[in-house]
């Protein structure tokens, strides 16, 4: 099997990790209904709403707003 | 290689699969909607609505009562029914108790809603995702009605489903106004509560005075 044959510096391994192996930060969107900070195409954790018009499970957090 | 197998396994045999799909799919059609995963959900779509199409096939035949119906569409009817039985378990209980005939409520209700509608019979809605393993959640509902879907809203609100869409804008302002009012009596309440209880201590005061 082949192997490499000299041993990468740290610089070029965290070089490679820099470019595809890093972590994006999450997109978010507040929520058209409570303004809360919630994640894009899903229903708002806060208050069970999507989209100005479906409530969507959670619905005792909708009550206790 | 699994290029273009499509459908997804769920680490499940065919058995074990189809198993799952047939209760999922009894359980969506019982109680209309249901909370899964989003990747269940997705599978559950086609499940489902194939279902109906069978059903929606009949036309008028699906839902217009037995004794008006010529012997053929008997026999069409009949054929579709065991087509559904062979899938769906017959019976499903509603969270009231009550027992429902699913092969019937897809046939009679679910055929005759969707007349018209060219399929797209349900709705997913991801909720993001789960505790505990991550994973990414939704709601699987059938259409309420074809005309008042954009005004369908929560059982709470499923009263007023035949208002159109501008009308909703009206309701979820009456909503918020009903909500700080709600804040409002609540304070009210705390401090009424209160006031209570130093009339009734000051009650009790009395009542021991005259005895």
């Amino acid at each position: 099997m082949a192997v490499p044959k000299r041993r990468k510096s740290s610089s070029k391994r965290d070089m490679r990790r820099s470019q595809h192996d890093k972590i994006k930060a999450k997109q978010y969107i507040s929520c058209s209904n409570c303004g809360e900070v919630a994640l894009p195409h899903r229903a708002c954790a806060a208050c069970g709403w999507y989209k100005d018009r479906v409530v969507v499970a959670g619905t005792d957090a909708t009550l206790s707003q | 290689m699994r290029h273009r197998k499509d459908g997804r396994q769920f680490g499940r045999n065919t058995s074990h699969r189809r198993a799952m799909f047939r209760n999922m799919a009894a359980n969506l059609v019982t109680h209309e909607r249901i909370v899964t995963t989003a990747a269940k959900a997705k599978e559950l779509r086609r499940v489902t609505e194939k279902l109906i199409t069978k059903a929606k096939r009949l036309g008028p035949v699906a839902y217009t009562p037995q004794a008006d119906l010529s012997d053929a569409d008997k026999a069409k009817r009949l054929h579709v029914h065991r087509l559904l039985a062979s899938y769906l378990p017959r019976w499903g209980v509603t969270k009231d108790g009550t027992k429902q005939d699913l092969i019937e409520k897809v046939m009679l209700d679910l055929a005759k809603r969707y007349d018209g509608r060219q399929g797209g019979y349900t709705r997913i809605i991801k909720l993001g995702p789960r505790r505990g393993d991550g994973a990414d959640m939704s709601v699987i509902e059938l259409l309420a009605d074809a005309e008042t879907e954009a005004a369908r809203k929560p059982e709470k609100e499923s009263a007023t489903n035949a208002a159109p869409a501008p009308a909703e804008e009206e309701v979820a302002e009456e909503e918020a106004a009903e909500e700080e009012a709600a804040e409002e009596v609540t304070d009210e309440k705390s401090t009424d509560a209160e006031a209570k209880a130093e009339a009734a201590d000051d009650e009790d005061d009395e009542e021991k005075a005259d005895e």
